[in-house]
């Protein structure tokens, strides 16, 4: 008997717990996170970490690592070419794409948890600077658009 | 007739249930096979640092202890977790125990259910995660994946015939802080557990870890053996008493190099040879593990049983 609301209580969790995740049994109806409120998170950056500089600006290989890095750990919610899917908004707007490396830098660092977006200090710093490194590449003149396919580095 | 119909119609049925098991079971496999994500796993096979599974994420473990037994023979305690990620500040996980000791049998030792909660939303100088497990297993769990109270190898030595019949309930609490400096994470977990079989104090134990890539920065191209892909630490851990007798004596301690190989096909390998610091401990613990993660895991279980896609 005792098992068996024990059982019960692990069951009735686990499925809370697939239902919480977006998007799942329970939301998949519901709208996605509104992405106003989550690019409203790169205004709350600190002003010293707005000001820091990407120390991997001049390195060459920073690009494609951090093409490497977005693949790996970013592409799954964010799209192969960062124009956003289901579950996180596209990196390619202005709101991202006009952020200082700094701004993007804290972001990744801290996450915005309250919308689903883990914080990402488990890679190290050099990592998270050629992330941005990456990220500030698509804004350039040879940034990809969805119909120009993508190419692995 | 009747009989015979009746008979013919229970049998369509229950083929057609089959045919229904047997494909959302293929459709399982498929679905598992292409969502696999890449892992960056912290080498650490008893401390915890502060980070969680992405959310909508699975991530399957299998773990395997091989130890030494003075006064008894020696065990391989293996143990199989499922760890979930429920939201960006929850994760919940559920484990298998069991162990097959030399010259003895093979058995399920029980389960554990553990959910972890991270208390604040930013980073900062420590981050603290709150963890709460529920276990229920029998005497004979050998998995150590965490020292608490008296703990002493002796404990291990009991034959498998009579540790099994002792069934224990226990709610276990840990603080987990972590902070990671430089490229290095420091993690140091302090936890309190209560047997609720028996009038047992409560009692206490402690992990702690510190590790590092091998390399920070990532190389531009894929490849398995990049220094990067290799994290390497060491982590020690043991009791801290009951709250009757509190402090470092009368337990035991282990010291342990661990490193992980975080492979890009998704896979995670561990490995830790653990030595005991004190006649309490076992002398040698050699700890290995290998897991996979899938992401939207969620979002694929939703699929499988018919939501939008």
């Amino acid at each position: 008997m005792k098992n068996a609301r024990v059982i019960s209580i692990i069951t009735l969790t686990l499925i809370a717990a697939l239902a919480d995740s977006e998007p799942t049994l329970a939301k998949r109806h519901k709208a996605p996170p509104d992405p106003e409120s989550i690019y409203a998170e790169l205004t709350k950056a600190p002003a010293k970490d707005i000001a820091r500089r990407n120390p991997l600006e001049s390195d060459p290989e920073a690009i494609p690592a951090g093409d490497k890095l977005f693949q790996m750990h970013c592409a799954e919610c964010h799209g192969e070419m960062a124009e956003g899917g289901k579950k996180a908004p596209s990196l390619l707007v202005d709101e991202v794409q006009k952020s200082t490396p700094g701004t993007l830098f804290w972001l990744l660092t801290n996450g915005v948890v309250r919308h689903g977006m883990p914080v990402w200090s488990k890679l190290p710093e050099s990592q998270r600077w050629q992330l941005v490194s990456y990220l500030k590449s698509l804004a350039g003149p040879t940034k990809p658009t969805p119909d120009q396919g993508h190419t692995n580095h | 007739m009747q009989k015979e119909t009746f008979a013919k119609m229970m049998n369509d049925y229950k083929m057609r249930q089959s045919r229904k098991y047997r494909f959302l079971f293929a459709r399982l496999v498929i679905i598992l096979s292409v969502i696999a994500a890449h892992a960056q796993e912290s080498p650490y096979i008893v401390t915890y640092d502060h980070y969680l599974e992405e959310p909508g994420n699975l991530e399957v473990e299998y773990f395997s202890t091989f130890g030494t037994q003075r006064g008894g023979n020696d065990f391989h305690a293996f143990w199989s977790e499922f760890e979930y990620g429920a939201t960006a500040w929850w994760t919940t996980e559920f484990y298998l125990d069991g162990q097959s000791t030399f010259n003895e049998s093979t058995l399920f030792t029980g389960f554990r259910w553990e959910n972890r909660f991270r208390l604040l939303q930013h980073e900062h100088l420590i981050n603290p995660v709150l963890y709460i497990e529920y276990e229920q297993t029998s005497g004979a769990d050998k998995i150590l994946k965490e020292v608490e109270g008296h703990d002493v190898e002796s404990d291990y030595a009991t034959p498998n015939s009579i540790a099994r019949q002792e069934h224990d309930h226990e709610l276990e609490f840990k603080l987990l802080l972590s902070r990671n400096f430089h490229g290095w994470n420091f993690a140091e977990n302090t936890l309190a557990t209560k047997n609720l079989t028996g009038g047992n104090p409560w009692e206490f134990g402690y992990a702690i870890g510190a590790s590092r890539p091998l390399a920070l920065k990532a190389s531009a191209h894929h490849c398995n053996f990049c220094p990067e892909n290799f994290i390497a630490g060491v982590e020690m851990y043991g009791g801290l008493g009951d709250r009757n007798s509190f402090g470092l004596r009368d337990t035991s301690h282990y010291l342990a190099p661990v490193v992980a190989w975080n492979l890009p096909n998704d896979w995670t390998i561990r490995l830790s040879p653990g030595f005991g610091l004190n006649d309490n401990s076992h002398q040698f613990l050699l700890r290995w593990g290998l897991s996979r993660e899938f992401s939207r895991f969620g979002e694929a279980i939703s699929h499988l049983f018919g939501g939008r896609q």
